[in-house]
C-alpha cells in the first residue's frame, strides 16, 4: 500500500465532499436562472457560501468564489486597488508573480519581522500600499505573525491580504482576529475538490475591481457561471473539519521528526523552533539531493515532494529556503506533508525508506571525502 | 432517454417543471459524472506533482481530456488551455491579446449581440484606451461581412465574433469571418460556448485563432472551460492569473483534474453523437414550432432559423405581456432573455439589436431543447404555451382590437 505524504500539494477529497459534489452534479439549474431549477441551484450556492464564511468567521456577503487559490490571490492583488504591493519573500508564486512586489525579507526561521515591515511602509508610504503575507507557508508550514503585521500595516493606511490557502482547514481562522482585509482559500488543500477557492473580504463593502467580467455573478466581483459542484464540495469539506481531532496530525508529524533526528543526527528540519502547521515537515539531509530522495522514495511507495508541486516540472531550488538563508541546503530539501488519510503506517513507511537511504549517502560522502 | 433519470430514480416524464433552458445550463450527463467521480477519490493526485504515481495518473487524465477537447474543434492538444469557464476564456482572450499587442495595435472589433462577458471586457478595455467597434447585426441576427471588412484597420488587433448566440442560437459565418481576418492579418476570436458540440467546428478550416469553450453548456460540469490558442501562426497572451506557470504560463493554478476529465468526456460524447443528436433536436424543435404556430397566430421567431444551432427557439408572442407570459408557463423552466441578466427586467439587448421594440422583446421566450428532452415533453410544452398565451390574449384589450382589425400602432393614446 502506497504512502501518500504530499497533502500540501493536494489532499484526497473527503467522502462527504465527494458525495456533495456528486449530488450537486445532479442539480439541473444555473444559479442565475429565475425558474425553480435555477433557484434550487442558487439555494445550494448560498448555503455553501455560509459554510465558507463560517470557516473564517466572516460575513457570507464577503465571500467571492473563484476558480481556486491562484485566482483568489490574483483578484486580491489586482482588485483591491492599491498600486504598491509589499509581499514577503516566501509567498507563493501566485502572489509574487501577480504584480510587481516590494519584497520583505524573512529571518532564518522564515518569519517576517515587524520592524522591517514598519520601515518598508515608512519608506514607501502606506496609503497606496497593499501588504500581502501568507498565514502558513506551503513548503515549510511556518506560520507568520499576521495579526501584528496587519496592525502595523493598517496604522500606515495600507490594506492587508493574507494567503491562507495552506492554513485553511489546518488552523482555526478568524478574519477579524487576523485583522486582515482579505484572505484567500483553496478547496483542494482541505479535502474539497480542485478548481474552486474563495477570496473572503472582512468588509463585504470593500471595493474590489473584478479580474473576470461578464454576467455580474458574485456581486459583480467575479463573473462566470458558478462552479456549483465544486462549491458544494468545498462547503462539505469545511463542515467535515469540525469532526477532526486537532492533535492527531501533530502526534504523527512530531513522531516522524523524532525518529529522524534519532537516526540521522545530520538532518535539518526547517522551522522546528517556531510556530508551524502540525502536518508539515520540511527537511534536508546534506549530500542527498531532493531529486534522488523523491525518486528513491517513490520506488519504495512513499510519495513526497521536493519543494512545491506547482513548479511545473522545473527543478529549481526553493525560493522559500533561499530567502531563509538556506540556499546551500535547498537542493536537498524535501517536503513531507500529512493529511486526513495519513496513518502511523505511512509515517513508518517514510522513516523506513528514508533513513537507510540517507545513511547510504552519508557513508558515500564520507568515503569520497576520505 | 432515461440516462438522466436512472440515477435519482425519478421518472423524467412526470418531472415538472419541464426543463427547457438548455442554453442557460445543461444537466451533467451521467456518463460524464461517472468519468469524473474516481478523480475525486482514489485518483486524487495533483497533475503537477511530477514526482509520484498519483501525480502522473492525474496528468495522464488531463492530457487525454486535452486531446478530447482539441478533437472536437480540430485543434492540436497543445493549443488547449483549461480555464474556469467560458467567461474566463473570453476575458483572457480579449484582455490577453489586447495587453500583449498594445504597443502596436489598439483596436478591437466585436458585435452588439455578443455575450455580456465579451461586451463588458471590451468596455473595460475602452477605459484603458483601446478603441472598440461594435458591429450591428441584420434583423436575422447575422453580421454583414462587408461591414466587418470595412471596420478592420491596420490598428486592429482582434476580431471577436461568437459562434452561436446564447439567446437566439444564430450561427455566424465563421469560415468567412476567419478567411477575412487571416487575409487582413488580424486575430479572430470566437466565443463558441453555445456552438461547441452542436455544430461542426474546425479551427483550421475556419481560420479561428482563439476559441472559448464551456463545460456546463455541453453536459459537462460547471466551473470548467477551455481556451483554444493557436500556435501557428502563434497567438500570444498576457496572463490574468499568474503563479505556478501551468498551462504554458497562460493560466496558473492547480488544474482541477475531475472537472477537466468531465469536460473531456463531455466533448467526446458530444462529438460522437453530434450528427444523430442534431437531427433529433432539429425534429423536436420543428415539432415545437409547428405545434405552437398551428394554434397561435401572431408569433414571431427571433433570429434566422436556418443558420442556427439545432436546440434553440426564441419566440415573441404578440399581444401578451412579458411578465404574465412567464407566470403563465409556470410548468416550463424557460427563460426570457439570457440567464445572466434575466433577473433584471431590462429587455434583452440581443433582441433589441434585431430591431424588436421593447414590448416584443419583453414578450419573448427562449426555449432550449437538449439531450434529455423527450417528444412527450415537447407536446406538453406546446399545449401549455398555447393555453397560457390564449388565456392571456383573452384578457387583453389590445388583442381584441387587433381581432377587430385596428392597427394598434396607429392609436393615439389619450393622457389621463
Amino acid at each position: 500500500m502506497a504512502a501518500y505524504l504530499d497533502h500540501n500539494a493536494t489532499t484526497p477529497v473527503r467522502p462527504q465532499a465527494a458525495r456533495a459534489v456528486a449530488d450537486a452534479l445532479g442539480i439541473v439549474g444555473n444559479p442565475s436562472s429565475v425558474h425553480g431549477a435555477g433557484r434550487a441551484a442558487r439555494r445550494l450556492l448560498e448555503e455553501s457560501r455560509e459554510a465558507v464564511a463560517g470557516s473564517c468567521k466572516a460575513a457570507p456577503a464577503g465571500v467571492i468564489f473563484t476558480s481556486g487559490g491562484s485566482e483568489a490571490n490574483a483578484l486580491a492583488l489586482t482588485g483591491l486597488g492599491r498600486k504598491t504591493i509589499i509581499a514577503s519573500a516566501v509567498e507563493h508564486p501566485s502572489v509574487l508573480k501577480a504584480a510587481q512586489c516590494h519584497v520583505l525579507p524573512v529571518t532564518a526561521d522564515g518569519l517576517v519581522e515587524p520592524q522591517i515591515l514598519e520601515r518598508q511602509l515608512a519608506n514607501l508610504g502606506g496609503r497606496d500600499a497593499l501588504v500581502t503575507v501568507m498565514l502558513a507557508n506551503n513548503e515549510t508550514g511556518i506560520i507568520q505573525p499576521i495579526a501584528e503585521l496587519a496592525r502595523i500595516a493598517h496604522a500606515h493606511g495600507a490594506l492587508v491580504h493574507c494567503d491562507a490557502i495552506q492554513a485553511g482547514g489546518k488552523l482555526e481562522l478568524d478574519i477579524a482576529a487576523l485583522g486582515v482585509d482579505s484572505l484567500s482559500l483553496s478547496a483542494h488543500k482541505l479535502g474539497g475538490p480542485q478548481g474552486v477557492g474563495a477570496l473572503v473580504l472582512a468588509d463585504p463593502d470593500q471595493e474590489v475591481s473584478p479580474l473576470i467580467k461578464g454576467g455580474g455573478q458574485e456581486r459583480g466581483h467575479r463573473s462566470g457561471t458558478e462552479n456549483l459542484s465544486g462549491i458544494a464540495g468545498f462547503a462539505a469539506a469545511l463542515r467535515e473539519l469540525a469532526n477532526q481531532d486537532p492533535q492527531r496530525m501533530a502526534v504523527l508529524r512530531d513522531g516522524l521528526e523524532e525518529e529522524l533526528l534519532k537516526a540521522l543526527p545530520g538532518v535539518t528540519i526547517f522551522g522546528r523552533g517556531v510556530d508551524r502547521l502540525a502536518n508539515t515537515s520540511c527537511l534536508a539531509f546534506p549530500g542527498l539531493t531532493a531529486q534522488t530522495a523523491v525518486m528513491a522514495l517513490d520506488l519504495a511507495g512513499v510519495m513526497i515532494s521536493a519543494g512545491s508541486a506547482c513548479s511545473s516540472g522545473k527543478v529549481a531550488p526553493s525560493h522559500v529556503l533561499a530567502a531563509m538563508g538556506a540556499a546551500d541546503l535547498a537542493g536537498s530539501a524535501i517536503r513531507v506533508s500529512l493529511g486526513w488519510t495519513s496513518t502511523p503506517k505511512d509515517v513508518e513507511a517514510f522513516v523506513e525508506a528514508f533513513v537507510p537511504l540517507a545513511q547510504r549517502h552519508e557513508i558515500q560522502d564520507a568515503a569520497s571525502a576520505a | 432517454m432515461t440516462a438522466m433519470t436512472a440515477r435519482d430514480g425519478k421518472t423524467n416524464q412526470a418531472k415538472h417543471p419541464i426543463y427547457l433552458d438548455y442554453q442557460a445550463t445543461t444537466p451533467c450527463d451521467p456518463r460524464v459524472v461517472d468519468a469524473m467521480l474516481p478523480y475525486f477519490t482514489e485518483k486524487f493526485g495533483n497533475p503537477h506533482s511530477r514526482n509520484h504515481a498519483y501525480g502522473w495518473e492525474a496528468e495522464e487524465a488531463v492530457e487525454l481530456a486535452r486531446e478530447q477537447v482539441a478533437a472536437i474543434i480540430g485543434a492540436d492538444p497543445k493549443e488547449i488551455i483549461f480555464t474556469s469557464g467560458a467567461t474566463e476564456s473570453n476575458n483572457l482572450a480579449l484582455k490577453g491579446v489586447a495587453h500583449f499587442y498594445k504597443d502596436k495595435k489598439d483596436h478591437i472589433i466585436t458585435v452588439v449581440t455578443e455575450h455580456k462577458c465579451v461586451l463588458d471586457t471590451c468596455r473595460h478595455l475602452e477605459t484603458e484606451g483601446f478603441k472598440v467597434t461594435y458591429l450591428p447585426v441584420k434583423p436575422d441576427g447575422l453580421i454583414d461581412l462587408a461591414e466587418l471588412e470595412a471596420a478592420i484597420t491596420d490598428k486592429t488587433a482582434i476580431v471577436s465574433v461568437m459562434g452561436a448566440n446564447n439567446e437566439i442560437g444564430v450561427v455566424q459565418p465563421l469560415a468567412e469571418i476567419g478567411a477575412l481576418c487571416r487575409k487582413k492579418g488580424v486575430f479572430f476570436h470566437s466565443d463558441c460556448a453555445q456552438a461547441v458540440g452542436k455544430i461542426p467546428l474546425d479551427v483550421n478550416a475556419m481560420n479561428i485563432d482563439l476559441m472559448s469553450i464551456s463545460g456546463h453548456k455541453i453536459y459537462g460540469p460547471k466551473g470548467i472551460g477551455a481556451l483554444f490558442v493557436r500556435r501557428r501562426p502563434r497567438v500570444r497572451l498576457q496572463a490574468m492569473i499568474n503563479g505556478g506557470g501551468q498551462e504554458r504560463g497562460m493560466r496558473s493554478g492547480t488544474l482541477p483534474t475531475p472537472l477537466i476529465v468531465g469536460l473531456g468526456e463531455a466533448c467526446r460524447i458530444s462529438a460522437e453523437e453530434m450528427e444523430s443528436e442534431g437531427k433529433r433536436l432539429m425534429a423536436l424543435r420543428d415539432r415545437l414550432l409547428k405545434g405552437v404556430q398551428a394554434k397561435l397566430p401572431e408569433i414571431y421567431v427571433n433570429g434566422d432559423l436556418e443558420h442556427r444551432v439545432p436546440g434553440n427557439l426564441n419566440i415573441s408572442f404578440a399581444f401578451v405581456e412579458g411578465e404574465g407570459l412567464m407566470m403563465g408557463v409556470k410548468d416550463l423552466a424557460v427563460s426570457s432573455g439570457s440567464a445572466c441578466t434575466s433577473a433584471s427586467l431590462e429587455p434583452s439587448y440581443v433582441l433589441r439589436a434585431l430591431g424588436l421594440d421593447a414590448e416584443m422583446a419583453h414578450t419573448s421566450l427562449r426555449l432550449g431543447i437538449g439531450r434529455f428532452t423527450t417528444e412527450q415533453e415537447i407536446d406538453y410544452a406546446i399545449d401549455h404555451i398555447v393555453e397560457a398565451v390564449s388565456r392571456l390574449r383573452e384578457l387583453s384589450p389590445l388583442w381584441e382590437m387587433h381581432q377587430e382589425g385596428i392597427d394598434i400602432k396607429s392609436i393615439v393614446w389619450a393622457d389621463h
